[in-house]
């Protein structure tokens, strides 16, 4: 063991482990493309032979694509509103000396930690009682409502690691809170801001429970693929479309990672 | 003291945080292009009542006045104050040149001028040709004068600068200082510098005011704080002292006595105001006012005989602690000769006596 410090030191039990934690999280993952390329109904093995036909059947599917241009409206549009909504919520909990920020600070929270399904039904009795007609104005709504911790809890952190003396110095050189905050605090803020978009469109792309009380005769995705799957022909299609957003939220989660890090280590390298 | 050549005056004021009492009470005049040091050790809020003067705290109560115009209604953004900050506060995601000319948008300057006064910021403070360079490609001194010349190309009544030089390593320090003194000559702007470091404010200032928790203790020039300290507070922050207790035995014709507990009997000169007969107070020496030697000098000179207990020899000069029956702190002499056979030869241990001129001791109140 000289040399080898005791953190360092070969572990076979905990590889092992570590690789079967792994292949119980992605193998069934994996399953989606691999029979989406099956040229069978049927999901089973052995393989039957590669095809792209259920690719290109997506392609004319008009209902799916509305679904799919569904999504990306209400996830755009949640993407945008709770992420200023974030910013905003942000900087007045690390800016300003707030009374009760704590308390604030968990209720903005806490959605995160209550079930979807009493977000969803909670709010589908508000709407009713309020005689708002559902839509995916309505499902919108809701997506804010889920996305806006995720926001906030991607933008204190960078809030706190920049020094407020920047937009001290931005005031003292003649520019007032909203200048100040359109040419120091929001180009510093911006891979947070990046970030913080894409990781709540993601969230509001894939969301189901809340779609699924608050959508109304539109549906999101989700609730589409949902839909679909109570027809065994129509499951192969549902696996290549699937395995298409698999493949894009995992780009857009890693390059939201990506644009983080960077962000942070850029921070870092000024060196204040 | 609200002359009309007051540039700066600081009335009465006063800033709470909570319970703590930042700033108490402090009155201040300072006029056009000086160059005024608020000196104290940390937490004593002078930086406070610098940020105070340049609008990021509003005062508890008091006021500051501007070239007569009342500040507490004006916002940081409207002042005419720019601040070189602790940390510089370079932009990061702006080049130098972005840096600098931040403060100009407002001005409308035609592309080439802009760049012209940029150049010219750049010039004055000895980075030319750094424009394109990026904030993290900037040493902590370039860093320093990129944050002066940001703060100075809008050309402010008032510089206010927060220990700018406290990140720096000595030698650039001092090279700094010198540099900021003749800059602050040429472009005749006021300066106020928050410093902990008195050797510092010493250097750099027409006139200093000394804080401790809050008050002003004395607002004078280096050498006047330096010889005529008004307290026991400010003669021991400034430079090294000695202290003894005394008891003001009698005052006539121009000559005070005292009775010390170490240095014996001491007479000094007294002008104008002087504590009364049998006020106890304390006598305050330099170490570079006392002399060393073997043998008694002739009658009637100040005199007082001690140990040797550490020597140190520093080359140009000499630091002696010297035991005195009466005082449980050793006297600090300090010889700033070359050494010589005789101090080279007090080691610890040696009798020696110590010697002043008859000007020497400073009279303090008793805190």
């Amino acid at each position: 063991m000289k040399g080898v410090s005791y953190i360092r030191r070969p572990n076979r039990p905990l590889h092992v482990y570590a690789l079967l934690y792994l292949a119980f999280l992605y193998i069934p993952v994996l399953f989606l493309p691999l029979f989406s390329f099956n040229d069978s109904l049927y999901i089973s093995f052995p393989l039957r032979g590669f095809t792209t036909k259920w690719y290109a059947s997506m392609i004319n599917n008009e209902p799916m694509l509305a679904a799919l241009l569904n999504s990306v409206k209400v996830g755009a549009t949640t993407a945008v509103l709770a992420t200023i909504l974030g910013i905003f919520g942000a900087k007045a909990v690390t800016r300003y000396r707030l009374p009760g920020r704590k308390p604030v600070v968990f209720v903005i929270m806490l959605p995160l930690v209550i079930p979807g399904i009493i977000l969803g039904v909670a709010l589908l009795i508000l709407m009713s009682r309020m005689g708002v007609t559902l839509s995916l104005y309505t499902v919108t709504l809701g997506h804010i409502l889920i996305s806006v911790p995720f926001a906030m809890a991607t933008m204190i952190p960078r809030f706190e690691g920049f020094d407020k003396s920047m937009e001290e110095a931005s005031a003292d050189l003649g520019e007032n809170a909203i200048w100040t905050f359109w040419r120091v605090t929001l180009p510093i803020m911006f891979p947070g801001v990046l970030a913080s978009l894409l990781l709540c469109f993601t969230i509001s792309f894939d969301e189901f429970i809340m779609a699924f009380f608050l959508a109304g005769t539109d549906p999101t995705l989700p609730i589409f693929i949902y839909s679909q799957l109570r027809f065994p022909q129509k499951l192969p299609g549902v696996l290549a479309l699937g395995a298409c957003i698999l493949v894009i939220s995992f780009l857009v989660v890693f390059f939201s990672q990506w644009l983080r890090h960077r962000g942070t280590a850029g921070t870092a390298r000024v060196g204040i | 003291m609200s002359g009309k050549d007051a540039y700066i005056s600081i009335n009465n004021v006063s800033k709470r945080f909570g319970p703590v009492v930042a700033v108490d009470g402090i009155n201040i005049t300072i006029s056009g292009g000086e160059f005024f040091s608020l000196l104290g050790s940390s937490g004593c809020g002078k930086t406070t009542l610098l940020r105070v003067l340049a609008g990021f705290e509003a005062p508890t109560s008091g006021e500051v006045y501007i070239d007569d115009m009342a500040m507490s209604e004006v916002p940081p953004h409207l002042r005419p104050t720019n601040m070189v900050f602790q940390n510089y506060a370079i932009f990061p995601h702006l080049n130098v040149r972005g840096n600098i000319a931040y403060g100009l948008r407002k001005d409308k300057l035609a592309k080439a001028e802009l760049l012209r006064r940029v150049d010219e910021a750049l010039e004055m403070v000895k980075l030319p040709g750094f424009g394109d360079r990026r904030s993290n490609q900037l040493s902590g001194g370039q860093r320093q004068r990129v944050a002066l010349a940001r703060a100075l190309i809008k050309r402010p009544k008032v510089l206010l600068l927060d220990e700018p030089l406290g990140a720096l390593d000595k030698k650039l320090r001092e090279e700094m200082q010198i540099e900021l003194r003749a800059l602050q000559q040429t472009v005749g702007i006021t300066f106020i510098f928050v410093t902990h470091d008195q050797e510092e404010a010493l250097t750099l200032s027409d006139r200093i005011a000394v804080m401790s928790e809050g008050r002003v203790l004395q607002v004078a020039s280096p050498k006047e704080l330096y010889n005529r300290p008004v307290s026991v507070e400010v003669a021991d922050f400034i430079g090294q002292m000695n202290f003894t207790d005394a008891t003001v035995i009698d005052v006539q014709n121009g000559r005070a006595a005292l009775d010390t507990a170490s240095l014996g009997r001491v007479q000094v000169p007294v002008n104008g105001d002087f504590a009364s007969k049998g006020a106890q107070v304390v006598v305050a020496i330099r170490p570079e006012m006392l002399s060393l030697s073997r043998e008694r000098g002739p009658q009637g000179e100040n005199a007082v005989q001690g140990v040797v207990k550490t020597a140190a020899y520093l080359g140009d000069r000499s630091h002696f602690y010297v035991s005195v029956d009466g005082s449980d702190k050793p006297f600090a002499v300090a010889a700033r000769e070359a050494p010589t056979s005789l101090t080279q030869s007090l080691d610890a241990g040696t009798p020696v006596w110590l010697t002043w001129p008859d000007e020497a001791p400073i009279v303090l109140p008793r805190p």
